[in-house]
């Protein structure tokens, strides 16, 4: 969501302050948002309370409730599994985050300099959004597989040596889920820098340019600066989409080799249901949430601070 | 004439990477499409970017109705349809919920209401890893376990916040004399709702009932949690499809089963690609 999308989002005034709420049927509001209430209290609050009490607990397949303090937190980060999917969780984020950002400007960049067939080339660099991550997972494993995909291909050429095959080491697999989640998302980048790019004042653009700044300088100087919103959101949700990356990793590595390209999302999931271990797979899911919390905080935050201060 | 030849070359340069990333973004597609049309003998001569050598169906049908998913081999048409018996009713009751939810909160504010908002946008950000378990807790309780009904219950309860912020938001532009104007001429709140507030949403509801397809059909985490055996959707099915061992691998089945998962929403987003990027933009907070 792009930064006014999201301020518009947030709590505002009423349009008009002149108009009072309707004092006839006053009960008729409430009672239609009475289910959405309950339902947002109970399934959104009062479940994320419920795990949370869990992850205190002894809990392993049945949830039993005898209190064990910070006990599977302890046991979480002592936990090889646990503290590798973090890391990579780390090495995706850090190189999903900045590599979408950075080629969704690149192409934003590219098509606003009057391109022929724009509509078009948007349609195809968007269209991976559109997927679900199982099939992005089911066509890049085939890709990357090293005994039938690109490494085939290209020693079929001729380039006998060729290797290819991080889809099957432990060390570079982390990267094939980059290149696919960036394969997927970079295009909504692309939207976002785009929206941004057609908002700018062209007055100031013209100015600069009677001034005399080259291209370069235009965009580095005066176009990219103003983008910084967009950076700023960009940057907000992919990162949430990392912490949330689940599907990716079941459909493209199955967490695999072993359990090298595990994310904090395919751990909760193996250790809650496959492993039977509830207490710890609450405690790492409050600390997804707590993840998303520290980056979500602090933007809602500047959003309405900015708001705040806006004239 | 040296500029000239500088701008050409500056146009060409721009239009080559646009053409190469084009490609880049189209690979994988084309890549599937060509597999999912080769026979078995082609699968094992051709290359990875090859055309057919005979366009043969025979990947489509077994993906359709003989592909092992799992321990069962029925392909993935059962699952297909598990997946439209859900999409149906989650986008229908989520977009209606949405836009009187939306209504209700622009046009008859009351002490709470904007707080009451800001606690469903909450929502919108949550990781699901965090409900789960509850989750499955409570519909074990209720009987809804491993059934579509809870399925759908799930995706209802989880994409409300979704459809009333897209509401809420597109009916700031909608005056407030509008409201007053018919409640002077006598109209009550549901009439009013019907009348002038359902009609003035079709563009907001086309772009809510694409949004809430895309996410409710391309779901996995749901599906593999809470569908059970026999209601899996298409998504889970075509994860076990590709992941079964038995047998020799066949990758023209593999990619015809996920072009045919993604078809639906590809279709859409070919046909309403306009409405599906609004959609994008205004529900992003979900990443």
């Amino acid at each position: 969501m792009n930064s006014e999308a999201l301020s518009a989002s947030l709590p505002r005034r009423p349009a008009s302050k002149s108009s009072k709420p309707f004092q006839w049927d006053g009960l008729l509001p409430k009672l239609v948002l009475a289910p959405s209430m309950i339902v947002t209290v109970v399934f959104v609050y009062g479940f994320l309370i419920w795990t949370a009490v869990l992850s205190f607990t002894k809990s392993r397949l049945l949830p039993n409730y005898t209190f064990a303090g910070l006990d599977s937190y302890v046991r979480l980060f002592e936990n090889e599994r646990w503290l590798l999917a973090l890391e990579n969780l780390g090495v995706f984020c850090g190189l999903f985050v900045p590599i979408s950002i950075g080629l969704g400007l690149f192409m934003a960049i590219l098509l606003d300099q009057k391109i022929r067939a724009e509509g078009f080339l948007r349609t195809i660099f968007l269209y991976p959004m559109a997927l679900s991550f199982i099939v992005t997972g089911t066509a890049w494993k085939w890709i990357l597989n090293p005994g039938v995909g690109l490494e085939k291909f290209v020693r079929d050429l001729g380039f006998e040596h060729f290797r290819f095959d991080w889809l099957v080491n432990p060390d570079f697999v982390i990267y094939t889920l980059v290149i696919a989640a960036v394969w997927q998302s970079s295009g909504f980048m692309m939207a976002m820098f785009l929206a941004g790019l057609r908002g700018i004042d062209d007055s100031i653009v013209k100015a600069a340019s009677v001034d005399g700044a080259g291209a370069w300088k235009l965009y580095t100087r005066i176009i990219i600066p103003s983008l910084k919103p967009v950076f700023f959101s960009g940057l907000m949700i992919l990162t949430h989409l990392a912490i949330k990356s689940f599907d990716l990793v079941m459909a493209l590595t199955g967490g695999g080799p072993g359990y090298s390209s595990d994310l904090p999302a395919t751990f909760m999931y193996t250790f809650t249901f496959s492993r039977n271990r509830m207490a710890m797979g609450s405690a790492s899911a409050m600390i997804m949430l707590m993840g998303v919390m520290a980056i979500l905080v602090p933007y809602l935050y500047s959003e309405l601070r900015r708001k705040k201060h806006a004239p | 004439m040296p500029l000239r030849f500088s701008a050409a070359l500056k146009r060409g340069s721009i239009y080559g990477a646009l053409i190469g990333l084009a490609l880049f973004y189209l690979g994988p597609l084309i890549v599937m499409l060509m597999t999912s049309f080769k026979g078995p003998m082609d699968l094992r001569t051709g290359q990875l970017i090859s055309l057919p050598q005979e366009l043969v169906l025979d990947a489509w049908r077994i993906a359709w109705t003989e592909a092992c998913t799992g321990v069962e081999c029925t392909g993935v048409k059962g699952y297909f349809f598990n997946s439209v018996g859900l999409v149906i009713p989650a986008v229908a009751i989520t977009t209606f919920v949405g836009a009187i939810n939306g209504y209700a909160l622009s046009f008859f504010r009351f002490r709470g209401s904007e707080l009451f908002f800001g606690c469903l946008l909450f929502g919108c950000f949550v990781p699901f890893q965090a409900i789960l378990i509850p989750m499955a807790q409570t519909l074990g309780f209720l009987g809804l376990a491993q059934s579509l009904g809870g399925l759908i219950f799930v995706h209802c309860v989880y994409g409300i916040a979704f459809t009333t912020m897209f509401f809420r938001n597109y009916f700031q532009s909608v005056p407030m004399n509008l409201i007053q104007a018919a409640r002077i001429d006598g109209a009550g709140f549901s009439r009013i709702f019907l009348r002038i507030i359902l009609p003035l949403s079709v563009p907001m509801i086309v772009v809510s009932v694409i949004w809430q397809f895309t996410q409710v059909w391309n779901d996995f985490l749901f599906g593999v949690v809470f569908a059970g055996k026999d209601n899996q959707p298409v998504t889970v099915a075509l994860n076990n499809m590709v992941n079964t061992s038995t047998g020799i691998k066949q990758y023209n089945v593999d990619m015809a089963g996920a072009v045919i998962a993604a078809l639906p929403t590809l279709l859409i987003y070919v046909l309403a690609g306009r409405f599906f990027v609004k959609g994008l933009m205004a529900g992003a907070v979900k990443g």
